[in-house]
């Protein structure tokens, strides 16, 4: 089946690197979650320290699950997809060697500064901007190595896979410089370009189109590869690959405005935000058909596959979560699930669910090819793992889906003299039994990350390696 | 906005919308197989193969119903730009049909108690409208003043007899309605350290606590030419200025040593909002009456 990249020396070396630290960072921002999780549920765990609160802690766990553990993913299965896929290495070594050194250099800032404090408390941008300049670097030195070795290909035509991981290195690019525009006062704090409502704006475009680029297009990208690569099965349908990249790129670009319902922005950014949500709900979910579809013919693998079993119930909850989202996006259903913790559910849905199972479906495919192994260590760590991953998701979002719609009740109920029902410690109190039940659902989902490392290193560190015909001795690469 | 602006965005909002479409349509009308097939593109990528299968129609449907439905909401509500919507519906309409149904269905209520003052509504048979008066006071005031009255770390116990300002029910009324800003000058600047520290043994000397005798005495000069005009020679207060009584050993801002002396050092600035453009009048009264409630009944 590889025969035709016998002859290619890839770099793997770059990708062996991001493929152990997205296991490593997983398990730091997972841990850092399950940590503040815990201290709503016993608020003494902040200890009293400014640094150990709440309030800064969450934004570094947003940034080490999305950035770090979900950034390494992306950077290690496109490095691997695009040299198989195109079958060429890639153009650069040294500019490759850079985006993983300059990457965790930005993870390693994210993770002092942000507990000191230093915010420009844009969520999901936080970082200040010197960190800010260097992801800008990190990043145009990414779309070089990736855009040139596309470039670079063997084959007539582009990959799928290829075509989502560009539009998420491209998007990326735009969104990170533009909404990170701001006057430096100090080393350490700048004040954004944008005045109120427009710096809104602004930050949700950015926002929503994380989401949608980051989350979405790249984790895309990555499931044109390893799906059928694991299923051995062709991708179901090219022609749903041409209507569902075009659409969904040309649609999430204007999402952003649902962030802000019933907000000081003009009625018609809110209108338009919740059409193009709504008719993102189709192209969305034929990234999910053309997945599942794929395996038509190979269900029966599911059985003795637990890789598989990750890649496709990663598709299920991505089917699931686009499809809350655009609900979600409805004015009036906004109105109830707006600042509850049902949003919360919602991104963990895709978080943990779509974002984290695909990608430790990628990387358990990917070890065994990169370090010359058979197979993983052991298969039924494998398995357990994936019914912790599974379970810990489950419960993290049936919790937050009862707190959310529970919370939403009782802040709309009113008493007969119009006055609120319930004061907010009241739905605070309500809360406290999702959140242990959240906090339980993230211990089961880091305790399969664990199982995972110990599993990716007894792999890594066995003997006995097997043939090298399909992965090339990196080390003696000389192409 | 102008009409460029307003024609940029229907341009570019209507052709999103009108380009994905025309993409659906299209690709739908040159599949080469209408059922499922075996029969791929002929591409390979890594031995990864595409099959040449049509769009599956339940979705095909999916995408031209959201389409539909978004076009017509683009007609009946803003999003086009400039234009209104054929319903002609705003936010800020939204709001003010809903506050007016509000006052309609609310108003019944709260006129049963118009006619009463705040000492009337404390008698024994206005029962509801102090629970009512609750309600409102924990919507409203319990962020800072606590679900019960009892304050916290600069924001007035409202449970006790000592009140900054006086505790009458019209007094209380006009707190509510028109708020009230606490103005501690800071002192630091004139007394010098030591000072401060003199002043602040005074200061703990009038409230009966423990202090340094000689301190207080240096002190007490100072407290007479600097302090006595607003918390009086005696250390009363003056509920006029709301400057508080130092001799009673209740603190809104701590009692200790270093707290006093923080107080008087860098000074205090307490704001209690004005209510009078967010509640109206008939809600501060069923609150004052509440608030009276908690140190009267």
């Amino acid at each position: 089946m590889s025969t035709a990249t016998a002859n290619t020396t890839y770099n793997y070396k770059v990708v062996r690197q991001f493929a152990i630290m997205t296991v490593v960072w997983g398990i730091v921002g997972m841990t850092m979650g399950v940590l503040i999780a815990a201290q709503l549920v016993w608020p003494a765990l902040n200890f009293d320290t400014a640094w150990f609160s709440f309030g800064r802690l969450r934004p570094l766990h947003t940034n080490a699950v999305i950035f770090a553990f979900g950034g390494c993913a992306l950077f290690a299965t496109s490095y691997y997809v695009v040299q198989r896929t195109c079958q060429t290495r890639l153009i650069s070594d040294g500019l490759a060697s850079f985006t993983f050194w300059g990457w965790q250099a930005v993870i390693v800032a994210a993770a002092i500064t942000l507990p000191m404090g230093l915010t420009t408390t844009k969520e999901y941008a936080e970082l200040e901007w010197p960190i800010d300049i260097l992801i800008a670097v990190v990043w145009i030195s990414y779309a070089i190595v990736f855009l040139g070795t596309v470039k670079n290909r063997k084959t007539s035509h582009i990959y799928v896979g290829n075509w989502f991981y560009m539009a998420f290195i491209i998007t990326v690019a735009v969104l990170h410089i533009v909404n990170s525009i701001s006057m430096p006062v100090t080393l350490w704090k700048s004040y954004s370009v944008y005045p109120g409502v427009v710096d809104a704006m602004v930050q949700w475009w950015y926002g929503h189109n994380a989401v949608g680029f980051f989350l979405t297009a790249g984790f895309l990208g990555m499931m044109y590869y390893f799906v059928p690569k694991q299923a051995e099965r062709p991708i179901y349908s090219y022609r749903l690959s041409i209507v569902h990249f075009w659409a969904l790129i040309a649609t999430y670009m204007w999402a952003g405005g649902h962030h802000l319902h019933y907000s000081a922005l003009p009625d018609w950014t809110q209108s338009v935000g919740m059409v193009m949500s709504l008719i993102l709900l189709a192209p969305s979910w034929g990234g999910m058909i053309n997945g599942m579809m794929t395996l038509s013919g190979a269900w029966h693998k599911l059985r003795t596959d637990p890789v598989l079993r990750f890649l496709v119930v990663s598709l299920s909850f991505y089917g699931m979560s686009t499809f809350e989202g655009p609900m979600m996006a409805i004015k009036t259903v906004n109105a109830l699930s707006h600042n509850t913790d049902w949003t919360i559910g919602h991104v963990h849905a895709g978080a943990l669910g779509w974002v984290a199972m695909i990608s430790i479906g990628a990387v358990y495919h990917m070890i065994p090819k990169l370090f010359g192994k058979a197979q993983m260590y052991s298969v039924g760590l494998i398995n357990t793992h994936f019914w912790l991953a599974t379970i810990g998701t489950v419960l993290y979002i049936c919790a937050m889906w009862v707190n959310g719609i529970l919370q939403g009740l009782m802040w709309r109920a009113v008493n007969e003299d119009g006055t609120l029902t319930y004061s907010f410690v009241e739905a605070l109190e309500a809360s406290h039994p999702g959140y242990f039940v959240r906090f339980l659902g993230g211990v089961f989902f880091v305790t399969g990350m664990l199982l995972m490392a110990y599993n990716v290193w007894q792999t890594v560190r066995a003997g006995s390696t097997v043939a090298k015909a399909e992965n090339p001795d990196p080390s003696a690469a000389t192409a | 906005m102008s009409a460029f602006w307003s024609a940029w965005i229907t341009v570019i909002t209507l052709a999103v919308i009108i380009g994905c479409t025309w993409l659906l349509l299209a690709t739908r009308k040159s599949e080469t197989h209408k059922e499922t097939t075996e029969a791929t593109t002929g591409h390979e990528f890594d031995g990864i193969e595409e099959l040449d299968n049509p769009l599956p129609r339940w979705w095909f449907q999916l995408f031209i119903g959201t389409v539909i439905f978004s076009l017509g909401y683009l007609a009946l509500y803003p999003g086009l730009g400039n234009f209104k919507g054929l319903l002609g519906w705003t936010s800020a309409n939204q709001w003010e049909e809903e506050v007016a149904h509000a006052e309609e269905v609310y108003k019944p209520v709260f006129a049963k108690y118009a006619s009463l003052s705040i000492e009337e509504l404390n008698q024994p048979g206005n029962e509801a409208g102090l629970k009512m008066g609750q309600r409102m006071f924990a919507n409203n005031c319990s962020v800072c003043h606590g679900t019960g009255g009892q304050g916290a770390y600069g924001f007035p116990n409202l449970t006790d007899k000592d009140w900054l300002y006086g505790g009458e029910p019209q007094t209380i009324m006009m707190s509510i309605v028109n708020g009230r800003r606490g103005a501690m000058p800071a002192w630091g600047a004139v007394l010098g350290e030591d000072g401060v520290q003199d002043v602040t043994n005074y200061v703990l000397s009038i409230s009966g606590n423990e202090h340094d005798a000689a301190a207080a005495e240096r002190g007490q000069a100072q407290y007479n030419t600097l302090c006595a005009a607003c918390h009086m020679p005696t250390g009363k207060g003056m509920a006029a200025l709301g400057a508080p009584n130092l001799t009673d050993d209740t603190w809104l801002y701590g009692g200790k040593f270093e707290q006093i002396a923080h107080t008087i050092r860098a000074g205090r600035a307490g704001v209690m909002p004005a209510h009078k453009d967010l509640l109206s009048e008939d809600k501060i009264k069923l609150i004052s009456a509440y608030v009276y409630s908690l140190s009267n009944n």
